[in-house]
């Protein structure tokens, strides 16, 4: 098991240097490297005496060595809009981000698992043909006029919900959160709701393709052969069997959820990492765009890590051939 | 199990069915089997007919100035212009006919989308191709990169691609295109794998036949199914990815307005209540993806080899 | 739960079991009848495609739709489980009926340990029972079909062990909670020679000392002929012969049971061309009328064109057939 974590993690830090070669790769190859780090109004001297500073006559891996060396140290240049260091300008609304997109996650597990093993057990029933319809819906529609509509109908119409922002917060372990209050509650859900759309209806399609599949395989019939109760069948038996795919997928789909929230934060002006960097890349504030693409980097590696591990612990065929090997 | 329940052998001096039914015919009827992907295709072919011929059947043409006037902004659905003409749908902020701006929307939308989605199959599918022909190292490799693209959201890629490369219409579609390969590429390698190692490609190579002709006369028929049904699905995703980046502002310039910026400039009317702006188009958008979903989503049934009956 | 030593453990009158599919109705089970005495071993033989497994499910209710039961009775020591409810059925499987199932390879829960499997199937019917002591019984019955180290082996899981091995664990779990009437449907079938010889023998062992009924469903006479008391011979949803096991092996009176073991090949002399009988099994969904095997058959004629019933020429013979070849029974 350790071999195992020890050469995924391994294979991480290879994929992070490649990935942060090709960023930089892309902003000093594409483009004059130079617009980067100066505003448009710079003077010509102003230009080359920040070539010299930052070194960009020298050859380019020793640039590339400079980049790395200040990424790891945390500094990633300063933004032109805030004139801050832009690493700390994301990690500051990372919380927001995440916080959605794990809301969006439980909302998507709660609804869509039980609606999509219900589906899979009785296929011909009328709520399942619905469900399935629904699903298809929940796909094809795209997140950002959902989201409209949502504002459209629960905040201008009815007036139930409100509209845009994040409301009170509380903090739990140093972190701003919004669940903890009511008021942050109110301001969470749709923007999670509208985010979840989308996973909803996979997780409800994966888990009632799996729900199928397994069904007829030999041992749930075994299972009831032995007289066990159509409970244990459903939640133990074939649970268990499900949940791998499901996990699976809904881990990697997690980092889906955090590149998505871009959408989401946008329309309902949500104070996370997604806004900031639509808002960046219309402002060309590219060192908040190299900032937020390496530290994307760094968070989807990880997610796969760990996935991975999860799934070798929860299939015993993977984690035992290991142990074999 | 041992007990099969036989529904395709037929006792000897049973009549065979008379006429000629070809895959393809099977094909046909089998998809129209389905009343839903039926509608859906029937859908389809409308949108389609709609977006190829916009610019004939629109009642007016929303980006010529000469034929827009301010005073008809912002009319509700069913409202009469200056000229005496209805608007069915409503104006926008600018009084430009809301229906108009669709088909001429839909057009565009259709147009990134689909075009986009062809030349990623071809690189996606000859990538696919050579990765499982070649097989070995050249495999390893291309699967390599494959996977690591995929690990990454589409719209993340396309952010930072647009990011890079600016705007402009061919940059859209350079990175609609960048996004959507690696799906193509490894549905095209799993299903070329699986002919691969069929024995009709050993026999080929044993007449030694060219790599051309065995690749492309022998495992890419196969592999069609499943190519299709991913393009389907895939088409739908890039429509949908385009209205997304163009409603973020991050996609096709104003001078080609899909549907996306529609939505988009309907959203500050929104809050009062002027809902039109951005609904139709919405909607449209929606009728679209929704119909190449389920005609994808019959086309997988009728193609996949497993639930054949 | 038992009953008298008299009555038989399992009375099968008429089932009839069917499938509606689109493609029309496979009558997989098509008037069936049997009994099993205690301790009793009946074979039930036909090939692919007769039936046999479909009847095998329906004693304990586990036909998958499109299927289901549509008509006659199965008295389990005098009770009709047909009409029984479904909660009652949970109740009887595992714990008085217990079914092997063919495949050992799918049979047992990928996820789920060994001991898991064997504890919920003691703790379904008897919920009291304390977890140790479900594990010593579990222990033990690994022991009893021969699975070296069942302490071990109780913590591991079914990718673990061969095919033989997962057999062996099935039908552990079958014994159990000792039941009255077991139904193996093809067990050895997906194993070698070798270890199909010594379940063989231990399952003669078995019902030799408990009482145990049991029911193997087979393709090869083989195997029945060691093994079972009684045969039952299927063919086209249909039982066709019946009787005691040395009685129709060495004086066949259907046609298609005489076919069958003359193309045994041990029957055929060397050089000689091993008989078969022509033509191929009829689909289930399209089973003639009349007589099933007339057109196969080298005795049939117009007669064959109506349904023949079944007929007791001897005690404890049965055959349905228009010319069954009485003179070789006894």
């Amino acid at each position: 098991m350790t071999v195992f974590i020890i050469r995924r993690l391994m294979q991480s830090i290879a994929v992070m240097f490649v990935m942060s070669f090709l960023v930089f790769g892309g902003v000093n190859l594409v483009g004059d490297p130079t617009e980067i780090f100066l505003n448009d109004e710079a003077t010509e001297e102003e230009r080359q005496q920040t070539i010299r500073a930052m070194g960009l006559d020298k050859p380019w891996y020793i640039q590339y060595g400079k980049f790395i060396g200040n990424a790891v140290q945390g500094d990633l240049g300063k933004s032109f809009v805030y004139s801050e260091p832009a690493l700390g300008i994301i990690t500051e609304r990372m919380p927001a981000t995440f916080e959605l997109a794990l809301a969006a996650l439980v909302l998507a597990v709660v609804f869509g698992i039980p609606l999509g093993v219900f589906a899979g057990l009785k296929p011909e029933s009328g709520i399942s043909k619905a469900v399935m319809a629904g699903s298809i819906l929940g796909f094809s529609l795209p997140t950002f006029w959902v989201g409209l509509m949502f504002i459209m109908v629960f905040a201008v119409m009815l007036g139930w919900l409100p509209s845009t922002g994040r409301g009170e917060t509380a903090s739990l372990f140093g972190i701003e959160v919004s669940f903890l209050t009511f008021d942050g509650l109110t301001h969470l859900f749709l923007p999670a709701l509208n985010l979840a759309l989308f996973k909803i209806s996979l997780v409800i399609r994966l888990a009632r393709a799996g729900t199928r599949e397994v069904v007829h395989q030999d041992y749930i019939k075994f299972a009831r052969a032995k007289g066990l109760t159509t409970r244990r069948v459903i939640f133990v038996h074939l649970m268990k069997n499900i949940m791998i795919p499901v996990v699976t997928v809904l881990g990697l789909e997690f980092g889906g959820l955090i590149a998505f929230s871009v959408v989401t934060e946008t329309v309902f002006a949500w104070p996370g990492m997604g806004k900031l960097i639509i808002d960046s890349i219309q402002t060309l504030d590219r060192p908040v765009i190299v900032a937020y693409l390496m530290i994307i980097v760094v968070v989807f590696v990880v997610i796969n890590l760990i996935v991975d591990v999860l799934y070798s612990i929860l299939d015993p065929r993977v984690r035992l051939q290991d142990v074999k090997a | 199990m041992s007990e099969a329940i036989d529904s395709t052998a037929e006792a000897p001096g049973t009549a065979a069915n008379v006429g000629v039914e070809t895959p393809f015919r099977r094909f046909v009827s089998d998809f129209f089997d389905s009343k839903v992907a039926s509608a859906a295709a029937v859908v389809l072919g409308g949108i389609v007919f709609i977006a190829v011929f916009a610019p004939w059947i629109s009642p007016q043409n929303p980006y010529d100035l000469a034929q827009v006037s301010i005073l008809d902004s912002k009319l509700v659905p069913g409202a009469k212009s200056m000229e005496g003409w209805t608007f069915w749908l409503g104006t926008d902020g600018a009084g430009r006919d809301l229906l108009s701006a669709m088909f001429y929307g839909l057009r565009i939308s259709l147009g990134v989308g689909v075009m986009s989605g062809i030349v990623a199959m071809c690189i996606g599918a000859a990538i696919g191709l050579a990765a499982a022909y070649f097989g070995g190292r050249v495999d390893t490799l291309i699967m390599r990169i494959v996977d690591i693209q995929l690990s990454f959201p589409a719209i993340l890629v396309a952010l930072i691609l647009l990011a890079l490369l600016g705007k402009g219409v061919d940059k859209i579609i350079v990175a609609l295109i960048i996004v959507q390969w690696a799906y193509y590429a490894r549905t095209v390698r799993g299903s070329a794998l699986v002919e691969r190692n069929k024995e009709y490609i050993e026999a080929a190579t044993c007449l030694a036949l060219g790599h051309n002709r065995i690749v492309f006369r022998h495992m890419l028929p196969n592999c069609l199914p499943p190519l299709i049904v991913v393009g389907t699905i895939q088409t739908a995703h890039a429509i949908s990815l385009e209205a997304t980046l163009s409603f973020l502002g991050v996609g096709l310039p104003i001078s080609e307005p899909s549907l996306g910026l529609l939505i988009a400039n309907g959203f500050d009317y929104m809050l009062s209540g002027k809902y039109w702006i951005s609904f139709f188009p919405g909607v449209a958008l929606l009728i679209t993806i929704v119909s190449i979903n389920l005609v994808g989503d019959q086309l997988r049934d009728v193609l996949n080899p497993r639930l054949q009956r | 739960m038992s009953a008298d030593d008299t009555q038989p453990t399992l009375v099968v009158e008429d089932l009839q079991t069917h499938f509606f599919t689109k493609a029309g109705i496979a009558r997989a089970v098509d008037g069936v009848s049997f009994t099993v005495g205690r301790g009793e071993v009946m074979g039930l033989v036909g090939e692919s495609g007769s039936g046999k497994s479909v009847t095998g499910f329906s004693l304990i209710d586990l036909v998958d739709p499109p299927g289901e039961i549509v008509g006659g009775r199965i008295l389990f020591q005098g009770e009709d489980l047909v009409t029984a409810s479904e909660e009652r059925m949970q109740q009887l499987r595992g714990n008085r009926i217990a079914m092997i199932f063919q495949d050992p390879m799918m049979t047992l829960n990928p996820v789920l340990r060994i001991d898991t499997q064997m504890i919920e199937t003691i703790h379904a019917h008897d919920p009291k029972v304390p977890k140790e002591e479900a594990r010593r019984r579990s222990r033990d019955a690994l022991g009893q079909v021969g699975i070296p180290s069942p302490d071990e082996r109780l913590r591991a899981y079914p990718h673990q062990f061969s095919g033989g091995m997962r057999q062996r664990v099935a039908i552990a779990i079958a014994l159990l909670n000792k039941p009255d009437l077991i139904i193996a449907d093809e067990p050895t079938t997906a194993l070698d020679v070798t270890i199909q010889g010594q379940i063989l023998f231990e399952a003669q062992k078995l019902c030799r000392e408990t009482g145990t009924a049991l029911i193997w469903i087979t393709h090869d006479l083989a195997v029945v002929a060691g093994l079972a008391d009684t045969i039952s011979v299927m063919y086209g949803g249909r039982i066709v012969e019946q009787g005691a096991i040395d009685d129709v092996l060495d004086h066949p009176v259907h046609p298609y049971t005489r076919g069958l073991l003359g193309s045994v090949p041990g029957h055929n002399t060397r050089g000689q061309r091993l008989y078969q009988i022509p033509g191929m099994a009829p689909s289930l969904l399209s089973l003639p009328q009349g007589c099933a095997f007339k057109a196969r058959c080298p005795d049939a004629d117009a007669a064959c064109e109506a349904r023949p019933e079944i007929d007791e020429p001897v005690a404890g013979r049965r055959v349905r057939c228009f010319h069954p070849h009485l003179e070789a029974a006894q």
